[in-house]
């Protein structure tokens, strides 16, 4: 069984895996961070969604093995410690961005993935990023609401509800 | 998924060592793997990763002039940095969604030869040579119908070499719930002729549509495009029928060589 190591919200984590074992495994049984979600465990939904060296990633699609050594973000990681949500999850409440909440962890995570490398995408940006994230819910409406206005433009661009 | 043992060399040498062992399997970006393994379709006995290995991943310029790409280079850094060859950085970052495309690699595309995939199309249409560990390999020879190519046992793709066209456009038919191609053209305009590759279209897998080579070799514009090849030997199924995909490789091709003329 190989030993790995690797930071997950900033902290150094070890463990012993299998090869078989994937990340998703990994943080939600052996780290037990279980907000990163599995949906679907085919890469379809982007449910587990987490950022493995700022790179949003399926986690339920990459071996525990893989990101040995890697440092991991998780939904875990967004809030500040004491709770305050970061910008991106208040704009999800503010704006109704979930019902269910079952696919929020990876469209937050995926979210903060798309604006650290576009912090003004559009509408029709945000949606193409979107494309492996699947909500049964909220109709994506909300959530594209919530990331517009995390990235400090005018909602009201956007088509009415 | 059966267990098998880890693996991640930091040399070609390494990883073709340790493929050596038996029922071993290289492993991509995994995003395709996994799920087959997922599936219980492959039991590898060990699971090689070329993703530690610096001198299989990033984009050159060779001195003949094409395009280099390491075999393990993710598609998002295809789409960024294959500026040189607009059409094929397009189409990398048209492959399924941004998560699928950090870890999938252009190698393991090839490797794999899905029939609705959007590389091997890019690959035939430009000609390219794919680099291996021991041999190098002409496109026109490499793909050998579904999920079948030239590859050997534990040959690992190290790099593909595209030569860089004069004009080129890939048109892809989303099938929005897999985010692969229906149907996919892809059209390229060298010096010396046209190469147009056709990709989720045939049950042989990707091929080149000859006649529209012809055609176009002789006048580059959407009206020359001939109508549309026979639905003989098309894929069928829930997502469209053989005809439809005959019928959307001609529109497809012409919406290609509009978008590259
Ligand atoms: C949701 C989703 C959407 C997708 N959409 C598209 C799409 O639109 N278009 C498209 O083209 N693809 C699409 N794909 C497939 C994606 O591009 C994969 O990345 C690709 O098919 C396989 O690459 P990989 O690096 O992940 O390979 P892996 O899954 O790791 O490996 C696949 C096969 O190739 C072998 N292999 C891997 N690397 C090498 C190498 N260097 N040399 C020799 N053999 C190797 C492996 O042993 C295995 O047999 C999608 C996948 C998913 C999950
Ligand atoms: S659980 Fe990973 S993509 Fe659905
Ligand atoms: S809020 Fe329920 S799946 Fe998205």
């Amino acid at each position: 069984m190989p030993d790995i190591k690797m930071k997950v919200n900033g902290v150094e984590r070890s463990g012993s895996v299998e090869g078989r074992d994937l990340l998703s495994s990994f943080l939600r049984d052996d780290l037990g961070l279980t907000g990163t979600h599995v949906g679907c465990d085919t890469s379809q939904c982007g449910a587990c969604v987490v950022h493995v060296d700022g790179e949003a990633v399926k986690s339920c699609t990459m071996l525990a093995a893989e990101a040995d050594g890697a440092e991991i973000v998780t939904i875990e990681g967004m809030a500040a410690p004491d709770g305050t949500l970061n910008t991106i999850q208040q704009a999800f409440q503010d704006h109704h961005g979930l019902q269910c909440g079952f696919c929020t962890p990876g469209m937050v995570m995926s979210a903060s993935a798309l604006l650290k490398e576009n912090p003004k995408p559009t509408e029709a940006e945000i949606r193409a990023y979107l494309e492996g994230n699947i909500c049964r819910c909220t109709g994506y409406h909300n959530i594209v609401k919530a990331i517009m206005a995390a990235s400090g433009q005018d909602v009201g661009a956007i088509a009415a509800e | 998924m059966y267990n098998f043992d880890f693996e991640k060399p930091s040399t070609v040498a390494d990883a073709v060592a340790a493929l050596g062992q038996e029922d071993a399997q290289a492993l991509g970006g995994g995003q395709t793997l996994i799920p087959t393994l997922k599936q219980r379709l492959a039991s590898p006995s060990k699971l090689v990763s070329l993703k530690g290995i610096p001198e299989m991943v990033g984009i050159c310029r060779g001195d003949d002039g094409a395009l280099c790409i390491g075999g393990a280079t993710p598609h998002v850094q295809v789409a960024a940095e294959a500026g040189d060859y607009p059409a094929l950085a397009a189409l990398a970052s048209h492959i399924g969604d941004p998560a699928v495309r950090n870890r999938g690699t252009i190698g393991g595309s090839l490797a794999n030869n899905d029939p609705a995939a959007c590389y091997p199309a890019a690959a035939l249409a430009s000609g390219a040579t794919i680099k291996t560990n021991s041999r190098e390999i002409a496109a026109d020879d490499y793909f050998q119908g579904m999920f079948t190519t030239a590859l050997e046992e534990g040959e690992i793709i190290t790099e593909v070499r595209f030569p860089v066209p004069e004009k080129a456009n890939y048109q892809k038919f989303v099938q929005p719930a897999s985010r692969f191609a229906l149907t996919g053209v892809f059209v390229a305009k060298y010096a010396d002729g046209v190469r147009v590759a056709v990709t989720g279209a045939s049950e042989e897998g990707v091929f080149r549509w000859t006649e529209a080579e012809a055609a176009l070799s002789s006048n580059f514009s959407a009206d020359a495009v001939p109508s549309a090849p026979s639905a003989d030997g098309m894929i069928g199924d829930i997502h469209g029928t053989p005809e439809y995909r005959a019928h959307l490789i001609a529109v497809l091709t012409k919406r290609a060589v509009a978008a590259a003329a």
